[in-house]
């Protein structure tokens, strides 16, 4: 899932830095993540893991750090597993 | 004798301004996005960054700008942060289409909260009273003043506040 996450945020965080040089835990915003940008993030990482962020999810920390988009996106039910 | 009033008016503070560094009365956002950032999120994701982001109203007004009204776009973006700089919410935030930039005839903007965010203001004791957007070919910004009242003995016993 890293690394799925890892090349969403490639292709649309507009970071200072690469992602490769990053830890999980790094801050994200302190990489040079801006709000329009996050946009994209959350857009981009719906497409790839077919969810929905819900509004109880659209927190700063949520897209934070790899990690805590990890575990944002483990606590999204996946559309196979809504009733 | 005309600078002399407007020194005695300088130096003079409304009430509500007494103790400026703990008890703000007014509050400043302000915020800048790339319009190349709006442009590529329009091409990218289409109708779902629009209406996740935009209101219906922003949307008509925006996309009938030129090339898609990408600056127009990127102006209510920046505005929309700026007003959550004024809100501050600590935590969780309201949705962007709860901030809405309302186009008046003459030309200038309001911001008009919804839902969440006008709970948010009222919690807060933030009343939004102004916003000036602004937009060029690579970029936008916006200002929005929020005017705080905190809640003092005098502000409740005031007719003015009434």
């Amino acid at each position: 899932m890293r690394d799925r996450i890892r090349s969403v945020l490639r292709q649309h965080a507009q970071l200072a830095q690469t992602i490769e040089e990053l830890s999980d835990e790094a801050d994200l915003y302190r990489a040079g993540l801006t709000s329009h940008a996050t946009v994209n993030v959350m857009l981009a990482l719906e497409d790839e893991f077919e969810i929905e962020f819900p509004e109880s999810l659209l927190l700063r920390r949520t897209f934070g750090s790899v990690r805590a988009i990890e575990e944002a996106l483990s606590s999204v039910p996946s559309p196979s597993s809504r009733s | 004798m005309e600078l002399a009033h407007l020194r005695r008016a300088s130096t003079a503070r409304p009430p509500s301004l007494t103790s400026p560094m703990t008890d703000p009365a007014l509050r400043l956002g302000t915020d800048i996005v790339d319009v190349r950032s709006v442009e590529a999120s329009i091409q990218r994701f289409g109708r779902r960054y629009l209406e996740r982001v935009y209101t219906d109203a922003e949307i008509a007004y925006c996309s009938s700008g030129a090339n898609g009204g990408a600056d127009r776009f990127a102006a209510r973006f920046a505005a929309k942060e700026a007003t959550l700089k004024v809100l501050r919410p600590t935590d969780w935030r309201p949705e962007w289409r709860h901030i809405e930039v309302v186009r008046q005839d003459g030309g200038w903007c309001e911001i008009q909260l919804r839902g969440p965010a006008a709970t948010l203001a009222k919690e807060q004791r933030i009343q939004i009273v102004s916003c000036s957007l602004a937009h060029e070919q690579s970029y936008a910004t916006a200002v929005v003043l929020g005017s705080y009242r905190a809640p003092t003995t005098d502000s409740l016993s005031s007719p003015d506040h009434a």
